[in-house]
Parts: C-alpha cells; structure tokens; sequence
C-alpha cells in the first residue's frame, strides 16, 4: 500500500528538473570550467582525442554509478566516515571499469592504464558525491552524474581536439594537414603536446565560456 | 645526509608536484583565492603527505609487495598482494585525512568554514596518492627517504600554491578583461609558471 502511494507523489521520470540536471553541467555549472574539478586528468589524456575519449566514457559510467550507490546508501552512511564509504565504492567501481576495459579494448587500455586507476582520485566524483549525490534521491543523483560526465567529457574533447590538431596535426589519429603544407614550411607546434599548454587552452577555453554567457563571470 | 638533502631540494623545485606532474590541480586552483587559507592548505597537505607516505611505505614494504610477507613466515613468502596498493593506499589516506578534518574543525573553526568542500577533497587530492604510488615506483629503500621525499613534495605544493595565491590577490587591482577575471586568469598563470618552472627540469644533482 505504502508503496503505492510513494508511486503516485513520485515525478515523472524525465520532468524538467531532472533533465535540468543533465543539461546544466554542459554550460552552466561544467564541472571542468565552472566548478573546478578533475582538472588533472583533464591535462593528462588530452594529447590524442581517442583516449580522451575512452576516459570520458569511462568517468561517465563511474560518476553515474557511484552517485546511484552512495545515494542509495545515504541515510545508512554516519557522516564521520563517510569519505572512506565513498571511496570503497568508487575504487570498486573503478576496478570494474579497469577490468571491462582490459578485456574487450585491451590496446586502449594498455594506453590509459594509469589514469584508470586515477580516475579514484578524481575529484568531480568526490565533489558531486560530496555536494549532490549525500543530500538527494538515487535517480536524480544518477542523471547527475551522467550530466557531470558528459560535461567533463565535452571540455576534454575540445582541449583534445586542438592539441591534437595543433601539436602533431592530427584528428583522431588521422592526419589531415596536408603535406603540401608542410613543404610549404609549416610545422607542428610541440609546445601544444606539453603540458603546460593545456592549462592554457583550458583557460583560453573559460575565456570563451564566459564571455558568452554573462552571469559566470567574476568581479 | 647529503642524499638525503638532494633528494629534498630535487623534490621541491625540480619534481614539483603541480608544475611537473600536474597533480592536486583541483583545490589547487579553487583555494587559490587568498593568501592565508591556501597556506592553511598547503600546510594541510604536508601534514598529510608527512603521515601518510611513511604508513603507505611500511605497508607496502612489509605486507603488499612480492615476498614482503618472508618475515611472518617462510610460507608467504611467494605471495604477492601489490594489486591491492591502490584500494589499500587511498583507504589510509582517507582515514588520516578524516582525522585532519576532526582536528581543524575542533581547532579552528575560521579555516574550516574558509576550506569548505575542499578539506574532505584533500583525500582526492591526486598529489597525495601520486606521492604514495612515486614512492613504490621509485623504490626508495629506507623510511627517512620516504619521509624527506614526501615533505618535500608538500613543501613543492605549498610553494605552488601560495606563489599562486600571492599572484592573484595582486592582480585584483590589473584591468583584465571581464570573461577572463578568476579562474581563466589562474588557469593561464599557472600555465605559464609551469612553462617557467620546465627550465629546472635539466638540473641534475
């Protein structure tokens, strides 16, 4: 009985609210330029967009999941401890996702096999565990991680996407800059691959954001 | 003792935990904001780093890493456990970190408001398991190693970010253009610190 009458307050599952959660971080509040989190990865798998790729999916699955479970558990979970709760379900969930990557895309996982393991101590999981997924209910918490890890996966590919491009004049692995140009006397700039030129490109990435949109900007 | 001496200035200026590898950026950025409590966190991260290397290093050493176990008995002696360093590593790093938290909550109340989100993200802050898995890589060997290793990475992230906290309490007063203000403006600034930090990185000693 009880059941039923939480079924009839319950929202629809894709109301406005929730599918506000999935289109903010995109723009309004991404994690990377907005909220500052898991910026490290972020520098790291941005030299070639395939692994920038494969990362973002692989943070999407993670967040998503982690904010499901840590959700779920909120009400159990005493807030003394409740770093390390956190931390044991997404290091599981990261060894899953290691696993599954190791069996069915092995080369690619060859490639991206430390940041894997880095993706425990990325800091978008923590922070939308931390700020969302403590305080709300399981599937709203798991839109927002799908939301959060598409938002860090669009600036990864942008970023990915110009270093690629600038720095070995490639995309996706395929070059497109055609040797006629190179003869011609243009080359590929090798600062792009360092990377202190992501920090760069990110803030240059910020600088566009906000510029568009008015209400991000600081005094 | 001069090893020793090396291995800390080396681990300050020329392996910079932020302008070498990249790591702790998160609250790097966002606590950036003034100089005092990026010094609190920074002084935070040593602390960690002090604790926590030397206990993930005697674990390491004496429970995890192949034939560690020889000393309880000759029968463990081919077990290998290193696959659980990661899970292993951040479980102490959470619980120190947890304890931090108690302790500046009970102490100072003032930097625990100003830290917010940002003193349970130390226990995600990459520098602080990046330090604990440099460690196992490296294979130091003695814990003093360890120890000077692991302050000096911290002292290398509090240089950082209280140079970058500096720099923007002072660029308040400049006419930056208004999408760049805060974080666009950190982010290219600690761009071009690392591009000027890069020069240590042919220095031997």
């Amino acid at each position: 009985m009880s059941e039923q009458k939480i079924a009839k307050e319950k929202e629809p599952m894709f109301s406005a609210k929730v599918l506000k959660l999935l289109k903010n971080p995109l723009n309004l509040e991404n994690p990377v330029t907005v909220q500052v989190l898991g910026i490290c990865s972020a520098l790291a798998v941005t030299v070639q967009m395939k692994p920038a790729i494969v990362m973002a999916l692989s943070v999407t699955i993670v967040t998503a999941f982690a904010s499901l479970i840590i959700s779920a558990l909120r009400n159990t979970i005493p807030s003394r401890i409740r770093i390390i709760v956190q931390l044991a379900v997404v290091a599981a969930l990261v060894i899953i996702v290691d696993q599954v990557l190791k069996a069915y895309v092995y080369d690619v996982s060859k490639k991206l096999s430390v940041f894997v393991g880095l993706i425990i101590t990325n800091c978008i999981l923590m922070g939308r565990l931390e700020a969302y997924a403590m305080a709300n209910k399981p599937w709203p918490s798991f839109v927002d991680g799908i939301g959060n890890g598409i938002g860090y996966g669009l600036i990864l590919v942008i970023v990915a996407f110009f270093r690629e491009f600038l720095g070995s004049g490639k995309f996706y692995g395929m070059s497109v800059i055609p040797k006629v140009f190179y003869e011609w006397g243009y080359m590929d700039n090798g600062l792009m691959i360092l990377p202190p030129m992501a920090l760069i490109t990110i803030g240059v990435i910020i600088w566009v954001q906000r510029s568009r949109t008015k209400e991000l900007q600081e005094k | 003792m001069e090893n020793l001496f090396n291995l800390f200035v080396r681990s300050i200026f020329i392996d910079n935990m932020i302008f070498a590898y990249f790591l702790g950026m998160c609250s790097y950025l966002a606590v950036s904001k003034t100089v005092k409590t990026s010094v609190g966190l920074g002084a935070a991260v040593i602390f960690v780093l002090l604790v926590t290397a030397p206990v993930n290093w005697l674990i390491d050493h004496y429970l995890l890493r192949a034939g560690a176990m020889a000393w309880i008995s000759p029968e463990l002696a081919d077990l290998d456990l290193s696959y659980l360093s990661f899970i292993i590593f951040i479980a102490v790093i959470a619980a120190i970190v947890q304890l931090v938290e108690m302790v500046v909550e009970k102490f100072s109340p003032s930097l625990y408001n100003a830290l917010g989100i940002f003193l349970p993200l130390i226990a995600v802050n990459c520098a602080i398991l990046g330090v604990a898995l440099f460690v196992q890589e490296r294979e130091y060997t003695t814990i003093s190693e360890v120890t000077v290793y692991a302050v000096g990475s911290g002292v290398g992230w509090f240089l950082a970010i209280a140079t970058l906290a500096a720099i923007r309490e002072k660029i308040t007063y400049s006419n930056i253009p208004k999408p760049l203000r805060g974080l666009g403006i950190s982010f290219i600034l600690t761009g071009l610190m690392a591009i000027a930090f890069m020069s240590f990185m042919g220095i031997k000693i």
